[in-house]
Parts: C-alpha cells; sequence; structure tokens
C-alpha cells in the first residue's frame, strides 16, 4: 500500500543545503546536487557449525556533484557540517568551472515522497539474540537434509539507509530505506565430489520479510541444501545449441544481462549498446513485455526515490516485443530533452549516480507451464540461474546455471553439473517461443562501473529456442 | 586528519578493559579520477575517506568469542560507540578455542618501496593531459575506432595503521596510478569494445602508448567475429586472462576453506596435482605486483609462500585463526586480507605468479598449431566453481591455425574442471607481467577444453 511521507532525513539543514548549493554554483556551473547518506548495517555470519561472527556499522557522509556543460565534478566527505559540506563544494565546483557564475540563491521545495509499501519491524531494532536464532535453526534445518550435507554457512544482513537529495532546481526529497536479506549456502560431499548449494531472500522490508510462506527459514535452507544434493547425481552438462525452459522466477538475470543493461541510457547515447537507435522497432518476440518498476512493493531494487530525488515508477522498456523506451538518469534525461525514470542509482555517497536497473521483470503471458514442458522434445530444464555478464556493445552474455536438469521427451530426467549458458541479447529476445502465465521474482547484487546496488528479476516459465550450453559432455 | 592513524590505533587499544583483547584497524585513503570524453572532461571525482574497524576478542574457558564493528566516523564518541558495538557483538558468538588476535611471530617486516611522494602533488591539469593524451591516440590508432566508452586516469593513497593488545603495532602506505580505456570499433552494423590500461605507483611509471595501442588492438581484432563449431581443443589464455585463472585458484588454496571443508584441494598436500612445469608463488614482496604489502591484515609480516613446486600441492596460505585451527607445525603464512575497514581479516593470497616457462608468446602459439587464443572470459563468478572444480565461462579471441593467429571468434564458452586443467597445461609463455589485481599473467596453454559454439 503506497503511503504519502512528509519526513525528511534529520541529516542537514534546509538553509545549510541551500548555502552549499549557491557556493557549488559560484564558478559557473548549471547544475548542483548535494546526497546525504546514513548507513546502518547489521548482519550474522553462522559458519562451521558456529555463530562465527555479528558485525555492525555506520557511515555517514556527503557526495557534492557539480554540472557545468557536459562536464561534473565530484566530491564526497564524510564530514556533514557546513563547514565540511562547503569544502566539498569547492572541489567539486572547482572542477567543472566555467569562471564566474556569479550569486546565486537556491530555494529549496520540500517534495513529498509515496513510500511503496510500510515497513513494520526494522533489523536495527530486533534483538541481536532473535537473529542468532535464526541463522542457527537455519543451519539445523539444512544439515538436518542429509549426512552428505558436510558444510553450511548462513548470512544474515539488515541496513537502513536514510537518504537527503537537495539540488539547484530546488528539489529537496528524502527516503528511508531498511532492507532484510537472508542466505545459506551448502556443501554437499559423495562419491563424485564435492557440491554447493545456495538460497537468498532480500526484501525491502524489516523482520517481517520470514513471517511469509515462501521466506520461511526452513524452505530457505531447504532449498540451499536439496540443490547441493542433487548435484551429487548430475552428470557433466551438454555442450552446444539447445532448447531451454525456464522456471519462473529463474531466469530473470537472464533479461538483466540479455537486454536490461543495453536498455540503459548511459550507455545507448555512448554508442555502446546494441539497442541504439532502436526504440519503435521489434526487438523481441511477440508477447514479450519487459518492465523496470522501482516502485514495486516491498522488492529488493525498490525505494521510494531513486539517488537524485527523482520519484521511482514503473517503465515499460519492451511492450509486446517492441522497444519502447530506455532508463534515463538526470544527466542523460537531460542532454536528450527527455524525461527522468527514477533510474539514477549509487552504492554510497562516496559515487555518482549513474543509470541503474531496480526490480526488471518480463511479465507473465497465457501459456500453462506444464504445457510448455511437455512440448519440448529435448533440451535443458534451468530451475535457478546464478549471475551473469553482457558486453552491450555485442549483446553477447552469460548466465550460470546453478541447478538445471535434462529434458527428454517433455519430462525433466537427470540433475546437471554447473555450467554457463552463452547467448546474444536481441537473437534471445527473438527466440522466446512460450512464456508461461505463472511468475516469480529472484534478488541480486548489480555491479556496474563498480558500484553494486540491489536489484530484483522476475520471469514466468518460459522457452527459448537455440542457447549454447557450456558444459563439456558430447 | 588531525590524529595520526597510528596513534589513532593505539588510542583505540588502550580502552581495553579487563581480560578483552582488542585490535583496531585503521585506513584512510585519497583517490582522484579524470574521465574524458570526445576531448573534454566528462568526469572530474575527489574522494577523501577514513574509517576504523575494531575487533573484540572475548577469552573464556571453552574458548574465545569475537566481535566486530566499524565507523566511518573518527570522533571520540563515535569510536567509543564503536568499541562498545563490538563488544556486545562478541558476547553473541560461539566460544571458539582457535579464534583470536595474531601474536607476534618474530618475522621481521620488509621494507617496501610503494609509496611515491609525487602522487599527493601530481596537478589535476596533467592528469586531465594524460587522460585526454590516451583518447586521442587511441582514436587516432585505427580508422575503425569511431569512439571511447572511456578513457580515465586515476590515482590514489592508502594509508593503513593496526594495532591489538597482543603487541601488534605496524603502518604502511602506498600509492597507485592508472590509465583505463575501452575503445569501440565499428564496421558497418557490427561493433566490438577492447580495453587497454597501464598501471604503476606515480604517473611517471604508466605507459599511455602502451594502454592505447592494447585498446586499439583488442577491440579492432575482433571485427567480424563468428561464433565457432563445438569442439574439443586446446586453449591459449592471454596474460590478462590467465591472471583471473590464478586468482581462481589462489581461492582454492586458502586454508580457510580448506578447514571449512569448501576447497577441492584439502587433504592432497603432497600430491601431484599440476605438469611438473608448473611453480605457483604467492609473493606479496614484489614490489611490481599491485598487491605488495609489507604487512597482512592482522599486523604480521608477509611473506614469499612457494604454494605448488614442481606440479606437487605444497601447502596453503593461513592467518592466524586459520593456522591454529589447522593445527600441529602450522603457522600464519601472513596471508590475513579485509576488503577495507568493514571487514574482519579473511585468509587470502595478494600476490600470485606463476614462474614463467621459456617460451615466447608467439612460440606458444606455434607450439599448439591448432587451437583457440582466448583474450577475454565471461561469467567467472557464474560458471567456476572452487569448490567441485567444474569449470565453464563465457570468452572471446582468436582461432590459431598452423601455429598463428586467424579470424576472430565470439559467442562461445571453454569448459573443463580446475583439476584437470592444471594436469593438461602444454606450454607456459615467458611473458609475465603485473595486473592490476592480485594476480601476474602470462601467456598459458591448455589442451582438452570442450568449446561450446554453434
Amino acid at each position: 500500500m503506497p503511503v504519502a511521507t512528509d519526513a525528511l532525513p534529520a541529516l542537514i539543514e534546509t538553509d545549510v543545503l541551500e548555502r552549499v548549493l549557491g557556493a557549488c554554483l559560484r564558478t559557473g556551473g548549471d547544475f548542483a546536487e548535494v546526497f546525504a547518506e546514513d548507513r546502518v548495517n547489521n548482519s550474522v555470519l553462522f559458519d562451521d557449525g558456529r555463530v562465527e561472527e555479528l558485525s555492525s556499522g555506520r557511515e555517514r557522509g556527503a557526495g557534492v556533484r557539480v554540472i557545468s556543460g557536459d562536464t561534473t565534478g565530484f566530491a564526497h566527505t564524510a564530514d556533514i557540517s557546513e563547514r565540511g559540506l562547503l569544502a566539498a563544494a569547492e572541489a567539486a565546483a572547482a572542477a567543472a568551472s566555467k569562471g564566474d557564475g556569479g550569486v546565486r540563491t537556491i530555494a529549496l521545495k520540500h517534495r513529498s515522497v509515496i513510500a511503496p509499501h510500510l515497513v513494520l519491524k526494522p533489523g536495527s531494532g530486533v534483538a541481536k539474540a532473535d537473529k542468532v536464532a535464526l541463522a542457527k535453526r537455519a543451519d539445523e534445518v539444512a544439515r538436518g537434509r542429509s549426512g552428505s550435507i558436510k558444510q553450511v554457512t548462513v548470512g544474515y544482513g539488515d541496513s537502513r539507509r536514510r537518504i537527503l537529495v537537495a539540488n539547484s532546481d530546488g528539489v529537496l526529497a528524502g527516503d528511508e530505506q531498511v532492507r532484510t536479506r537472508f542466505v545459506v549456502q551448502t556443501v554437499a560431499t559423495g562419491d563424485t565430489g564435492m557440491q554447493t548449494g545456495f538460497h537468498s531472500a532480500g526484501k525491502t522490508i524489516g523482520w517481517e520479510m520470514f513471517d511469509e510462506e515462501e521466506y520461511d527459514i526452513e524452505v530457505i535452507a531447504q532449498r540451499a541444501a536439496d540443490r547441493a544434493l542433487t548435484k551429487l547425481k548430475a552428470r557433466p552438462a551438454p555442450s552446444g545449441k539447445l532448447t531451454i525452459v525456464l522456471n519462473r522466477g529463474a531466469g530473470g538475470t537472464m533479461f538483466h544481462e540479455a537486454c536490461g543493461h543495453g536498455l540503459e541510457a548511459d550507455l545507448v547515447m555512448k554508442e555502446t549498446s546494441v539497442f541504439r537507435g532502436r526504440v519503435g522497432q521489434r526487438v523481441a518476440a511477440p508477447g514479450v513485455t519487459i518492465v523496470d518498476d522501482g516502485s514495486y512493493p516491498r522488492e529488493w531494487g525498490t525505494s521510494a526515490i531513486d539517488d537524485e530525488g527523482h520519484p521511482t515508477q514503473r517503465n515499460v522498456l519492451i511492450e509486446d516485443g517492441v522497444l519502447t523506451d530506455y532508463m534515463w538518469d538526470f544527466r542523460h534525461a537531460r542532454k536528450e530533452g527527455h524525461g527522468q525514470s527514477g533510474n539514477g542509482r549509487r552504492q554510497s555517497y562516496e559515487c555518482l549516480p549513474i543509470v541503474r536497473m531496480t526490480n526488471t521483470y518480463l511479465l507473465a503471458g497465457t501459456d500453462d507451464p506444464a504445457n510448455i514442458l511437455s512440448s519440448t522434445e529435448s533440451g535443458v530444464y534451468c530451475a535457478k540461474l546464478g549471475g551473469g555478464q553482457v558486453d552491450t556493445a555485442t549483446g553477447d552474455f552469460v548466465f550460470g546455471m546453478v541447478e538445471a536438469y535434462l529434458i527428454e521427451n517433455g519430462e525433466i530426467t537427470e540433475p546437471l553439473r554447473d555450467a554457463n549458458l552463452i547467448g546474444n541479447g536481441p537473437e534471445v529476445l527473438m527466440a522466446i517461443d512460450a512464456i508461461g502465465n505463472d511468475f516469480a521474482t529472484g534478488i541480486g547484487t548489480c555491479g556496474k562501473d563498480g558500484q553494486g546496488v540491489p536489484v530484483s528479476d522476475g520471469n514466468p516459465t518460459l522457452r527459448v529456442q537455440g542457447i549454447t550450453v557450456g558444459g563439456t559432455a558430447t | 586528519m588531525t590524529l595520526e592513524l597510528s596513534d589513532l590505533v593505539r588510542q583505540v587499544v588502550g580502552w581495553a578493559s579487563g581480560p578483552e583483547q582488542i585490535e583496531a584497524f585503521a585506513a584512510h585513503s585519497r583517490d582522484a579520477e579524470v574521465e574524458v570524453y570526445q576531448g573534454g572532461i566528462e568526469t572530474l571525482s575527489t574522494a577523501e575517506s577514513d574509517g576504523v574497524g575494531i575487533r573484540v576478542v572475548l577469552p573464556g574457558d571453552d574458548g574465545a568469542r569475537q566481535g566486530f564493528a566499524y565507523t566511518g566516523d573518527l570522533s571520540q564518541e563515535a569510536l567509543r560507540a564503536t568499541l562498545i558495538e563490538a563488544r556486545d557483538n562478541a558476547s553473541f558468538a560461539t566460544p571458539d578455542p582457535f579464534v583470536g588476535l595474531a601474536e607476534p611471530d618474530g618475522v621481521a617486516p620488509a621494507t617496501l618501496d610503494l609509496y611515491r611522494d609525487s602522487v599527493a602533488t601530481f596537478p589535476t591539469a596533467d592528469k586531465i593531459a594524460m587522460a585526454l593524451e590516451l583518447e586521442r591516440l587511441v582514436r587516432a590508432g585505427d580508422s575503425r575506432i569511431k569512439s571511447l566508452r572511456t578513457a580515465s586516469y586515476g590515482d590514489g593513497l592508502l594509508e593503513v595503521a593496526l594495532a591489538s593488545t597482543a603487541g601488534i603495532e605496524a603502518s604502511y602506505r602506498r600509492t597507485g596510478c592508472s590509465v583505463f580505456a575501452i575503445a569501440i570499433a565499428s564496421d558497418g552494423d557490427e561493433t566490438q569494445t577492447g580495453f587497454g590500461y597501464s598501471v604503476g605507483r606515480a604517473a611517471d611509471e604508466l605507459d599511455v602508448e602502451t594502454a592505447a595501442a592494447m585498446a586499439v588492438l583488442r577491440s579492432t581484432r575482433m571485427l567480424g567475429a563468428t561464433k565457432p563449431a563445438s569442439r574439443r581443443t586446446t586453449v591459449v589464455f592471454d596474460p590478462y586472462v590467465t591472471a583471473t585463472l590464478l586468482a581462481i585458484l589462489g581461492g582454492t588454496l586458502n586454508g580457510e576453506s580448506v578447514l571449512k571443508g569448501r576447497s577441492l584441494f584439502a587433504d592432497r598436500v603432497g600430491e601431484q596435482v599440476a605438469v611438473p612445469g608448473f611453480n605457483l608463488i604467492d609473493d606479496p614482496l614484489d614490489t611490481e605486483a599491485y598487491g605488495a604489502t609489507p604487512f597482512d591484515a592482522e599486523g604480521l609480516a608477509t611473506r614469499r609462500i612457494p604454494l605448488i613446486a614442481g606440479g606437487v600441492l605444497g601447502g596453503f596460505v593461513h592467518n592466524s585463526t586459520s593456522a591454529r585451527r589447522a593445527g600441529g607445525s602450522t603457522r600464519s603464512t601472513g596471508s590475513a586480507v579485509r576488503a577495507g575497514f568493514k571487514s574482519t581479516p579473511g585468509v587470502g593470497c595478494r600476490a600470485l605468479t606463476v614462474v614463467p616457462g621459456s617460451l615466447s608468446p608467439e612460440a606458444v602459439l606455434a607450439a599448439v598449431g591448432d587451437g583457440v587464443l582466448v583474450q577475454s572470459i565471461s561469467g567467472v563468478h557464474s560458471g567456476v566453481n572452487p569448490v567441485s572444480g567444474d569449470f565453464s565461462v563465457g570468452a572471446e579471441g582468436l582461432a590459431i591455425t598452423g601455429g598463428s593467429l586467424g579470424a576472430p571468434l565470439r559467442e562461445f564458452t571453454v569448459a573443463s574442471s580446475i583439476q584437470r586443467m592444471l594436469l593438461e597445461i602444454t606450454a607456459i609463455g615467458n611473458d609475465v607481467s603485473w595486473l592490476p589485481g592480485g594476480s601476474a599473467g602470462l601467456t598459458l596453454a591448455i589442451s582438452g577444453m570442450s568449446l561450446s559454439g554453434a
């Protein structure tokens, strides 16, 4: 349920922000921005049968950006007093200087934001003993699946990130982002050596995440254990071009890589995307609709505003196979005379904002998932994919299979060992020939230009013709 | 900075009360980066950051309990609050007889020349000029270079200090500089990218021309690339790719992973794990290495560690906790590493290198005859499993035909297992070079790899 909020994190007084922004423009800059952040992280690591470590940390600081023409100057500081901010402003302004800009008065206007959802119980308020107990239970459940489970690592993490953005266009906006994450990793040992399993869950909410059936600790631990156990019996993955059926929620990474990055305006404008100049054209099979939605309630990539103070929104990137738009940040939107889309994100106050995905979903279609499988003569069924990587210039991308099976005569048969798949984004989008009426999401950390941000991916059951499977079996 | 880092960590350690042990690690960094685009400055960033990580160890009858907390705010109040948080965190840990701080081991730290005063005073205008020169050289390098995704100059100073109640006191500082470019080569509708770089401790150690030539070569030679047919073949890894392979291998030789049952090399010390000509060393004392440092992340002196000699596995790297857990005569190898002030010391290699062979890169190609040169790989984190050893990565490169380089190839994977690859090394180049990262690279040929393509 979206909720309007007027609360602004009390990090820097509005009159201080106005004076700092004024100082930023004294050397002739066109635009100035102060981004302040106060982040608290807590984590529990349960490893090798022990509570190995609890860690807590706090970081606070501000990044100051000045844009003059096509040049951006940036400096950051952990000193958010007026003196510290003015020093950062001076450094950023020196980099983007056009001479004397005179005195400009900035009047900030507080923009109330719509929180996509309510957070009930932030992890920072939960007793450490409860977090430890949760991790311990996951360890017990995972080990309880089989004596072959020889090692279990459980990670719990929570964070509270308060941000405040003010810029010379008068924007003043704030947001509080609470996230909770739980990860279980396992190692199983059998006659064929060791295998690993992994499952994770993360939401932009608090401790209430664990009340949901899908994020029950036992379910997460069982999945992580079973993935390793299944692979003990696995055979090497095949090598060559095959038909792939992706489980719902298993393959979002593929579209994140296959087209998501190529639809980021910065890469498009630098001529390093195969999707450049293709708005309005067919880039995917009919029925394929891809959206990026930073306002989707509770998801891992969700926030009320992006890290440039712009409200997040639902952006349709590909509609029924036709490319409709790219994703934008302030700088590229301004240059192209386009609206911002709420995709300007940064890892922390120490980084410049760049165009990033949030929650990227290939929407459900109309096919019955059971029919998709039964009508596939042979191929590979991907129950879960790992991470991936793309070269946006060629569109070539890879992603790893962490739980996969052979499909023989329309049925799932033997489990397969880990391997990467490789494909070409534009070709794969055109090669989707079945879209299920189901849907699920998964989480990850997306890396770009050295910055990591939380994202989620989602997809229905899908079939793709002709992806190269990088196994060793011939 | 108002207080010297070493004074600051000593002060925190002085706050220890009762039987508790404290270790304080402080880092101060200053970085600058210039990115240029089409002859103008695109971004100019300056960054200064400080932080302290505090580890508290509470001794007990069943073993010690460890807690950790960090702060980016170095005020007295913040440091005190961080210590209290670390103490509180320790009270929740399971007692463990092996957990604890490093004890001084008498190994003298080497004097390493890792700092250049010139970095602190190098004028911004000169940084901009170097980035612009790099962009100009890349554009001028080939008519098919239409633009660059980025051309940049970056430099940084890092200062680290550590102190503990166990009597450890260590500090060092180092500088680093680099230029980096990604060229975009086009021919008709086709676009290929390729990177080039040069690294050093100061700007005068950088070679902008070599960096530009590398970006030009790596992008233009991929134009016209096709998808190869699936087959089993010999793969030659270029030095940059080999460095990535060594980093993966280093992860499997981490003593903590071994003891926790997460390494494919557990119980294999003394066995022939690689071909007899393969010698792997972690040498953080080599000042050419990007990861060179006189002290590890627990304040012990770093040292040269032979890991594989004559193809035989010699041992693993350890920090003090993993060494105590291993027991017997195992001692820390000075291999505690941290990602920064926000984490506790883990275990890792810093400067992995293979003892070079006698063949030039051209001679390696000639010896291979027919195969594939891989110039870059992708999906390492998703396709290489350091526990099972399964290895499958996306690749691009050039065909090797009749002992020399042929047509460009893309959108294929190469797969095997880490165990098999070490035993199927057929040639080791003499072209060792240090790269930005924890390992050196050289040309390496491995036979029997599964290439999956069309």
